[in-house]
């Protein structure tokens, strides 16, 4: 297993957040963490990157515990992670200050590229679009090479049109690169699109109700009768009967 | 319903207006000034003429550019000793919460009282000299920074903490590529405040504690002769030094905040 977490909970003060969780993520991976607000997949999600320490259990990578925050996976936030004060190809370079000058502007040219920002090199991030910024905060994480990625529901803030695209990006670039990824969203079907796995958590404490294999390759046909399945069964799994 | 402004017509003479309007205010400000000294037959309120002439005859006689020099010196040489000891201040006490809990009662304290009101302490201390005038100005501005860096500090936001730091950076260089970047337009802002401040008790400290300067300027016209129109020139200059700077310091921080 390449994250392993073993009976996680957290409190904060009197409050319960997490209760047991128990699972382990494959090295490559896709997983996605789904749940009412508040479940603590959050939480979760921070314990892993080495923000918070658990009240109890443990989180190891590649079987060492995770005790702080590693350049080896890194957080990825909604687009609001960006520096204002560095442009694109700043930001995407931030982690390589020990590279050398060269090596780092390759590096920088190679991720610009990746997420299609050639262009925009020397834009700072208020003249970029939501979209944009957050391909900008993939790249900066993608740039130091980890081999895990933490996005805390990284496409909230956009738009519906924008958030498709940047899915199938999102898709495409983990193709490219082979990361081991956890993504936490609240969005179903989000996750059905994206994911190798799902995790549905329930309301606080959060507690692993049930996890969900989405067995459809890739590129996913949204309107199949598999994908509606297994969206529907997320959907009863969290007490929704998705009717508006 | 709200009034709509048709900003688009406002818009094509904007730049013209913004220079032509405040022209008109002040030429009817001055009007208005010359005929009330002429209707009120006034022996000691100059008219805006017998201002220009004090000002011309004071720019002759080079009196005027020393104290101008005299006053600049001053006020940067407060101003730049309280950045110096407010920013460092600031950050420490943003960034250590404990830090802030023991000396912020004491700032905020200490930060209501006129710095003017130290003016007595300043010349035991210093004398008639120009570190007393020095001294109220780093009193004036001081606090005003420690707020601002410290306010600066304390909000930036935690997402680029949390980067910083897991991209692996030490704190020393979490402060210098995260947390500097990060507050230095706010920071701005408390500056540009800090020097206004400065600026106001600048003058009247000189009228106490120092024999040159604006502020003297005005207390010796005033002393010396009842010379009302050398009076309200020094205002005058006062004031339209005071707005070159301030602009002065605003263009600095819109290029920062660029």
């Amino acid at each position: 297993m390449k994250v392993q977490f073993t009976d996680v909970s957290m409190r904060f003060g009197a409050m319960e957040v997490l209760q047991h969780v128990t699972i382990g993520v494959e090295e490559g991976e896709f997983l996605c963490i789904v749940g009412p607000s508040g479940c603590g997949k959050s939480t979760l999600l921070n314990i892993a990157g080495g923000f918070l320490a658990p009240a109890a259990g443990s989180v190891t990578i590649d079987g060492e515990p995770v005790t702080a925050p590693d350049r080896r996976r890194i957080f990825v936030f909604q687009e609001r992670g960006v520096f204002p004060w560095l442009t694109v190809e700043g930001n995407i370079g931030f982690g390589l200050f020990d590279m050398p000058e060269e090596a780092r502007r390759q590096r920088v040219a190679q991720y610009i590229q990746l997420v299609g920002l050639d262009g925009f090199e020397k834009a700072y991030p208020r003249e970029l679009s939501g979209g944009m910024k957050q391909r900008v905060e993939v790249a900066r994480a993608l740039a130091v090479n980890p081999d895990v990625l933490f996005l805390d529901e990284p496409f909230g803030a956009l738009d519906s049109i924008t958030r498709l695209q940047m899915r199938s990006e999102l898709l495409r670039i983990w193709r490219a690169e082979r990361k081991t990824v956890l993504f936490v969203t609240h969005d179903i079907d989000e996750s059905v699109q994206l994911a190798d796995r799902v995790v549905v958590m329930s309301a606080r404490p959060g507690r692993i109700r049930r996890v969900v294999d989405i067995d459809i390759a890739h590129p996913r046909d949204l309107s199949s009768k598999r994908y509606i399945e297994l969206r529907d069964l997320i959907f009863g799994e969290i007490g929704l009967a998705h009717q508006v | 319903m709200k009034p709509s402004i048709q900003h688009s017509t406002f818009n094509i003479e904007h730049s013209t207006l913004r220079f032509v309007l405040p022209v008109i205010t002040a030429a009817i400000i001055l009007a208005i000034w010359a005929i009330a000294v002429k209707l009120s037959g006034t022996k000691i309120f100059p008219s805006p003429v017998a201002v220009a002439k004090a000002i011309l005859t004071l720019s002759e006689k080079s009196l005027l550019w020393r104290y101008i020099g005299d006053s600049l010196t001053r006020v940067f040489a407060g101003y730049l000793a309280a950045i110096v000891a407010g920013i460092p201040i600031g950050f420490l006490m943003g960034w250590h919460a404990p830090l802030a809990r023991a000396i912020n009662p004491l700032i905020q304290m200490l930060r209501p009282i006129s710095p003017l009101a130290w003016m007595p302490l300043a010349v035991i201390w210093f004398g008639v000299s120009n570190a007393a005038p020095i001294f109220l100005i780093f009193l004036a501005s001081l606090f005003p920074i420690i707020v601002a860096a410290m306010n600066g500090v304390r909000n930036v936001p935690p997402m680029y903490l949390q980067a910083g730091r897991n991209f692996g950076l030490s704190t020393r260089q979490l402060m210098i590529r995260v947390v500097a970047p990060a507050v230095l337009p706010r920071i701005m802002v408390g500056l540009r405040l800090a020097f206004g401040i400065a600026w106001v008790v600048l003058v009247a400290a000189e009228m106490i504690a120092v024999d040159s300067g604006l502020g003297y300027l005005i207390i010796d016209a005033r002393n010396a002769g009842k010379r009302y129109d050398l009076v309200v020139a020094g205002m005058l200059m006062i004031g339209v030094i005071g707005l070159l700077l301030d602009t002065g310091i605003r263009r600095v921080e819109e290029w920062i905040s660029e």
